[in-house]
């Protein structure tokens, strides 16, 4: 009998058009292939979506949230009309509303505060993309309130990599994942630049070169680590300064690479007496010097010719002067950071920490190579190779998230820079705009006029305590006390602290909250409960302690029952959006890249993107900046100001196809086919950087006039790696008495312990935590992003409950098996949750996957999803306070440099609460919300062709 | 397995009536007329409603029809030519016996033996899966079998017989547990095999694929709580077996009596081969359970 | 037609690497995209919203853990998470397909790829009890089996670009940790991937001798047992306290362009 088998359609068509845009569905801001077909009714629809190989971020490669996009466009979560509330705040009860009406309430709550104090206004924005632009709103409304959600995040590590580096992970460097053959990374919560990342592992991993991971937790990335480190939270300084010991002990270290490009060779004033102690010796332009080895003189760091030495002293009167390298030597030699005494601390043997650092120096020194490629230094040395040192480090948010991961985020980029693996082949890359000194970024702006617009940019880098945002009274000029001695360099602003400053009146009372994409009353909060009620808590008259709020999210999220005028918002794929260069563009190591997102299908219900909605507003209020001299509105919605903004003649949000042939990139005029231009290639812009400037960017002439060239500066800004911060030695000396603003005396001390100018490690375990000895952290499951998933068909069957993890030490200790439920308490609460047993874990650590857990009511699911029943969230165990000292005050959960929230450094207490049958569902359990959605349809068979 | 009552339904109402055809095909008891329509109706009630309960499962058993080309390979194809052609030889045989007082031996005999060839056929089906080894045993045709004729043997009134069939069923019913309690174990199969892992070590399942259900657990994850299940092999083996026999070595005299007492050991039968058969699924693990840790 | 080819032209398959499989589910979702909008039926999700949600997936990535065994010089060894995902191994001996009833499960002779015929299932469930792997689920709104098509409408399809002429998971993953290729040809990349890096059969035991390899994740924490080779590396540059500076000046010395110009008078350390 002949085989007869069925004829298979293996040409099926795959779509009618596809469509490229930019995905949402986390920062990662890959390209996006959107298939559409046609349906019945002759329109197209979404059918598939799949990663664009042309684009510069992912090449093709999507996650899993990126392919469920479909599920997030037919969300039954989605909101559909302005809502104004009717019920109490928190119940859910709205009423739909007209946009006339909703932008006319708006602009009636807006247009007298501005009249009066703009400041009443505080406008806050969680994973917006858009904070070049929603900072340019804020500003021209004229309120000194207003920031992204960077405080809650990774303040840390952006700041502690500009001030030492000039850049810094994530979006703003890589790995050189072409070369590197010893790839190190930090940190748990595997989240931002994830599909770069994953595409880096799988190169390097293909090489077959060696990767360790330093985690407390060996999920993601790290179980594909060759080596472990399952590192106790918080600690991770540590082990990075014992490696930084025996690195030096070993002059292991690239003393070439120190010389010429950081500022190790630097005299610093040793003076004890002085005012200036501990900062530079500088010449009249107040550019830094070094002694010279070729003439043993002082010199600038930058003359032609210098060569800077390390170990240069320098006497000027009764005054030494010596290097940031001798005080280096001289700090971490010390026997209190060899590895046998942190080796306790860290969880680390002290063999393991000797064992990585001679592996370190092993790949950085023996397996140094070159590349055939000649450039030019900024001091016009001419380098006829370029030397690589094949060890790329990068970290994740888990080492930034402590109160002292701003010095932890400094150790880190210390190391990298001891062995000269910046910048060098083999090595971490930045990405463009970066390289970018932290001189270059504007200080941040705070000055206040009714009716005027703001000073200048609100957020920035501080290079002193003349740089604090603070009132002529010293009070904090910023309703989350950003830039304030509690915190002086909050480069993000802290937008965790805004609802209970604005509750507390505390520097002042505001008038309205206006937030964007931000779930404030659940997962994006620490101390939760807390949050809810402050959001309705009323003052003796009855009325809100926080008078109005505004907010705007495209879901159902637990936010929107707490405010009084929804804006409903599009999803990614019904929008305009530029990821620009102003802002966190996409580019990678090897060119500047930019992108847009576009209405690849229009919205079927009455919502609008959110910044469309800003510029309606704006021109309803008749902002300047938003309006042109002659009184018309100068945009009609976003992409209208996407194309035709200009920040700076010739400098626009988007930097591809500029001028009035499209032919110009980086610096051109506005040109009005801009938008289909990106649409035709791909919904993305990329310019090459010449091969010539690809490495050492920071010195390399060729990049600097290639980054002038695209309008990324206005001059070369070449410079050098601070491995000595001064500002903060700044801070210490304002502490000490120096200078005319002075710091408050209950925080001398800890500025003085805390800024040190050279990383150091302190202990973060918090006093009143006697008892709860247990470290308990939170990520994201790589499926899921936010609260995102939940509402996702397809994702919330992969995490749609999440248990808390435990190592088997302690599973045993409690007498606890997989499903039992544990009551987990800290001194802020008390949580009662699933457990699950993970063996590669670190001993004394748990954990659980962030913002799976659900308001009842919210999200369009039923009130018995397992989101709501079984999944939990940590943030009711941390306070965005400390617990009391008894000295009278309440300290911030955050790091005392950036004021970035601490919520790693949470410490628990376990106990078993039951077997699987005592609970049914986690503790608390809070009040269901109505939805204004309704929920969500039983059964799902998606398909647009037939 | 997942223990579906279309399933447990139609293998143990089937095999009797087909143990029941295959008594009467060769000729226990030799009837004619009325008391072989009963006869008959009885069996192919069994019989039919079995292979009808086993349908309700399928996803579209409007395409039942097709089930019957594979027979070259599959044991669910020839299980199905298997009854339709017993079904019809007996249909032709007891023809002869109700309506025309024939008895055709010859297509008595294929029909017996096309009937246990049915129930082989079924046993098969379950016998041929390597990726159960609680089923993958020789023992399994050979107690479907022995169930199949002890209960043939009773619904068959061949009194004397049927105990000692009841009586092998029961030895062998409990053979078959003896064995199948040690088989996953014997097959080889583990955790190590399943992922290729754990070299230089132990694997144990971690988080599932995913948080909520899927066909596999609910289809192939059964887990019957050891107690639970001894008391369910002791009831099973009481009501199958044990009280049968009792129901017929009492010395009753009263043919009443002794008619109810029949149907007393046929009832308690049935209900006993249907736990016995509830085990079979509930306890049979698939080796698909390592990769959930459920095994 | 279920009986098996007796030998099938090529054996596409594809090679999953566990060393490198990071447990990010971007094949799952892709495969769910793809098929639900492809091949046959759609892929379908009952109590999509609701307290029970479950869908039909045809590949789904599970995750262990191994707990090496103590040795002499690793006492205390760290236990080792492994992702591992699973679909259709298109086994060159697939019971799934002997066993079916109808014919609708069959072994393709161009390629052998092991697809299902929906027109002919009858949805017995008889294939996915026969498959050790758990690789085929009923769809329980169409009432028909799925399982992993190794996207048959992908790989040879004409309306994609030849480049994207492969697996949807293969396309999407974004490690580079799924492969895929011919297995039975002995020079294919794929094949040289299996046997450079020992790629295995799951549940050989079975002898349904699958086609996809899986590749073992390399031998994991061996840093600690290298150090007598590594330790000269951390040799101290000096014993005295005080003798790093000196070294240092030493070591500038050395390097190119930097030595100190005796003739200028003046050392290093020197004051003005």
């Amino acid at each position: 009998m002949t085989f007869q088998q069925p004829r298979v359609e293996t040409s099926p068509k795959v779509s009618d058009e596809i469509r490229q845009t930019t995905c949402y569905m986390c920062a990662c801001r890959c390209g996006i292939n959107v298939h559409m077909k046609t349906n019945e009714d002759g329109k197209k629809e979404v059918a598939y979506i799949e990663g664009n190989r042309d684009h510069p971020v992912n090449k093709g490669v999507l996650c899993a949230k990126g392919s469920a996009g479909i599920m997030q466009v037919n969300a039954p979560s989605r909101l559909k009309a302005p809502l104004k509330r009717v019920g109490p705040r928190g119940s859910g009860e709205f009423e739909e509303i007209s946009w006339d009406e909703a932008l006319e309430i708006a602009a009636g709550w807006l247009e007298p505060i501005r009249k009066d104090d703009p400041s009443k206004l505080a406008f806050f924005t969680g994973r917006d993309q858009s904070q070049s632009f929603t900072g340019f709103w804020a500003q021209n409304f004229g309120t000194c309130n207003y920031a992204a959600h960077g405080g809650f995040c990774s303040v840390n590590m952006a700041t502690a990599g500009i001030y030492t580096m000039g850049g810094a992970f994530w979006e703003f460097g890589q790995p050189d994942w072409d070369h590197t053959k010893l790839f190190m990374l930090f940190g748990v919560a595997e989240d931002h630049d994830s599909n770069p990342i994953k595409m880096g592992l799988g190169k390097i991993k293909a090489r077959g070169a060696r990767v360790i991971g330093v985690n407390p937790i060996r999920s993601g990335y790290n179980a594909v680590a060759d080596d472990w480190v399952g590192i106790t939270p918080g600690t991770d300084g540590l082990f990075i300064l014992a490696l930084v010991h025996e690195l030096m002990k070993a002059g292991k270290i690239d003393l070439d690479y120190l010389s010429r490009y950081t500022n190790a060779p630097v005299l610093v004033n040793q003076d004890p007496n002085s005012q200036d102690k501990g900062l530079f010796l500088r010449d009249d332009h107040g550019t830094p010097l070094v002694i010279n080895r070729k003439t043993g003189k002082l010199a600038p760091f930058d003359m032609k010719g210098v060569r800077p030495d390390l170990g240069g002293s320098f006497k000027m009167g009764d005054v030494t002067h010596v290097s940031v390298f001798q005080l280096m030597a001289e700090r971490y030699l010390k026997d209190e950071y060899a590895p046998e005494a942190v080796a306790e601390r860290c969880g680390i043997p002290a063999k393991r920490i000797r064992a990585i650092a001679a592996e370190l120096a092993r790949v950085a020194f023996d397996e140094a190579f070159e590349l055939d490629q000649e450039w030019t230094d900024f001091r016009g040395e001419k380098h006829d190779k370029m030397i690589g040192r094949p060890v790329a480090m990068h970290a994740m948010r888990g080492v930034s998230a402590h109160a002292n991961g701003f010095q932890t985020c400094r150790a880190l980029h210390v190391l990298q820079i001891l062995l000269g693996t910046v910048e060098a082949p083999g090595g971490f890359r930045f990405k463009p705009p970066y390289p970018k000194p932290v001189e270059a970024h504007p200080a941040p702006h705070c000055r206040v006029t009714p009716n005027k617009p703001l000073d200048g940019p609100h957020l920035g880098f501080v290079h002193g305590p003349e740089h604090l945002a603070l009132k002529s009274d010293g009070s904090p000029a910023r309703i989350d006390k950003a830039f304030t001695w509690e915190n002086p360099m909050s480069s993000h602003g802290l937008m965790h602290m805004v609802i209970s400053n604005a509750h507390a009146g505390d520097p002042y009372k505001i008038d309205t909250l206006f937030m964007y994409m931000a779930n404030m009353s659940w997962n994006s909060s620490m101390n939760t409960g807390g949050v809810i009620e402050m959001l309705t808590d009323k003052d003796e008259s009855g009325d809100y302690k926080i008078p109005r709020i505004i907010y705007s999210d495209a879901y159902s999220s637990e936010m929107v029952a707490y405010a009084d005028l929804i804006l409903p918002d599009t999803t990614y794929l019904e929008r305009h959006d530029c990821i620009s260069m102003l802002d966190r563009p996409i580019c990678e190591a090897d060119g500047a890249a930019d992108a847009i997102r576009w209405p690849v299908i229009e919205p079927d219900r009455d919502v609008r993107g959110f910044q469309t909605v800003l510029v309606q507003l704006a021109n309803k209020m008749k902002l300047p900046g938003f309006t042109a001299e002659d009184g018309s509105a100068k945009w009609q919605d976003y992409a209208d100001y996407i194309v035709n903004h200009e920040r700076k003649p010739g400098i626009g949000p988007l930097a591809g196809f500029r001028g009035p042939d499209g032919d110009k990139s980086g610096r051109g005029e506005p040109n009005p086919e801009q938008l289909d231009k990106y649409i035709k290639n791909g919904g993305f812009f990329v310019e090459h950087i010449p091969a010539e400037a690809s490495y050492f960017k920071p010195w390399n002439r060729a990049y600097q006039d290639w980054a002038v060239d695209l309008g990324l500066y206005d001059s070369p800004q070449p410079y050098l790696f601070q491995l000595y911060v001064e500002p903060m030695r700044k801070f210490q000396l304002a502490a000490e008495g120096h200078g005319d603003r002075q710091p408050p005396d209950h925080l001398r001390q800890r500025i003085k312990d805390t800024m040190d100018p050279l990383p150091i490690w302190y202990e973060t375990d918090q006093q009143g935590n006697a008892g709860f000895t247990v470290n308990a952290l939170t990520q994201r499951p790589m499926a899921m992003y936010h609260s995102w998933g939940t509402q996702n068909a397809w994702l919330r069957q992969l995490h749609g409950r999440n248990p808390l993890y435990l190592p088997t030490k302690l599973m045993r200790q409690h007498n606890l098996a997989d499903g039992d439920w544990a009551r987990v308490s800290s001194p802020h609460g008390e949580i009662t949750v699933p457990v699950m047993e993970m063996a590669a874990l670190n001993g004394n650590t748990v954990w659980t996957w962030n913002a799976i857990g659900k308001r009842k009511g919210t999200w369009g699911l039923q009130e018995d999803a397992p989101e709501a029943t079984k999944g939990f969230l940590l943030n009711h165990l941390i306070h965005e306070l400390m617990p009391p000292k008894g000295d009278g005050l309440r300290w911030a959960n955050s790091d005392p440099i950036t004021g970035q929230a601490a919520w790693f450094d949470l410490k628990v207490k376990i106990e078993k609460a039951g077997a699987p049958e005592d609970f049914t569902e986690s503790q608390p359990i809070l009040e269901p919300i109505k939805s204004p959605v309704g929920t969500g349809p039983k059964d799902l068979t998606w398909k647009v062709g037939k | 397995m997942h223990p579906a009552p279309s399933v447990i339904l139609f293998t143990t109402l089937s095999g009797l009536g087909f143990g029941l055809l295959a008594f009467l095909g060769l000729g226990y008891p030799d009837v004619t007329g009325w008391v072989a329509f009963v006869f008959y109706a009885i069996a192919y009630a069994l019989a039919v409603g079995g292979l009808l309960a086993s349908t309700f499962h399928l996803g579209h058993p409007e395409r039942a029809i097709k089930a019957f080309s594979q027979w070259r390979t599959s044991w669910l194809s020839r299980e199905g030519l298997c009854a339709v052609a017993a079904l019809l030889v007996m249909g032709l045989f007891a023809i002869g016996a109700i309506f025309l007082e024939q008895d055709w031996r010859l297509l008595g005999l294929l029909g017996a033996g096309l009937s246990l060839a049915t129930v082989f056929t079924t046993s098969m089906i379950y016998t041929q899966l390597k990726t159960i080894p609680r089923w993958n045993m020789g023992l399994t045709p050979v107690m479907f079998l022995s169930f199949s004729l002890a209960g043939g043997a009773l619904l068959a009134g061949q009194e004397s017989l049927a105990i000692w069939l009841l009586l092998a069923a029961g030895g062998i019913q409990l053979t078959y547990w003896a064995k199948g309690d040690g088989a996953f174990a014997a097959s080889g199969t583990t955790m190590q095999t399943a992922t290729g892992l754990g070299g230089e070590g132990s694997v144990r399942a971690f988080e599932p694929p995913h948080t909520g259900s899927n066909y596999l657990l609910r289809e192939f994850v059964h887990i019957v709580g050891r107690k639970h299940a001894q008391k369910l092999r002791a009831i099973a083996l009481l009501l199958g077996f044990a009280l049968p026999v009792v129901f017929l070595v009492l010395p009753v005299e009263s043919s009443l009596i002794k008619h109810l007492m029949a149907a007393f050991a046929v009832l308690s039968h049935m209900a006993g081969i249907a736990v016995s058969r509830w085990l079979f699924f509930a306890q049979a693990e698939h080796v698909v359970g390592l990769y959930y840790g459920k095994r | 037609m279920t009986e098996l080819p007796t030998n099938t032209a090529k054996k596409m398959g594809l090679v999953i690497d566990l060393d490198t499989c990071v447990g990010c589910h971007a094949c799952v979702i892709s495969c769910k995209g793809w098929n639900t909008e492809n091949y046959g039926a759609p892929l379908s999700d009952q109590d999509a919203y609701g307290a029970d949600p479950s869908g039909t997936f045809l590949n789904r990535v599970h995750s262990f853990e191994v707990q090496p065994a103590a040795t002499p010089t690793q006492p205390d060894p760290a236990a080792q998470l492994i992702h591992f995902p699973k679909s259709c191994l298109h086994c060159e001996d697939a019971p799934c397909v002997t066993v079916c009833p109808t014919g609708a499960s069959y072994k393709r002779v161009e390629d052998g790829i092991v697809l299902v015929n929906e027109s002919d299932c009858i949805g017995c469930g008889l294939c996915a009890w026969s498959c050790p792997y758990g690789a085929r689920e009923l769809d329980l709104a169409e009432g028909v089996m799925k399982k992993c098509t190794l996207c048959v409408d992908r790989i040879y399809n004409e309306n994609l670009p030849e480049v994207d002429r492969v697996p949807s998971c293969v396309r999407t993953c974004p490690a580079g940790a799924r492969h895929f290729g011919d297995l039975g040809d002995p020079s294919s990349d794929v094949s040289q991937l299996v046997a450079d890096r020992g790629g295995m059969d799951l549940m050989p035991e079975m002898g349904t001798r699958p086609v996809n390899k899986y590749l073992p994740p390399r031998p994991k924490d061996k840093l600690e047992e290298e150090i007598d080779v590594l330790a000269p590396l951390l040799a101290p540059v000096t014993e005295t306290p005080g003798g790093f500076l000196g070294w240092l000046d030493k070591a500038l010395d050395k390097l190119p362009g930097h030595s100190s110009d005796p003739s200028s008078g003046q050392s290093s350390g020197g004051s003005a």
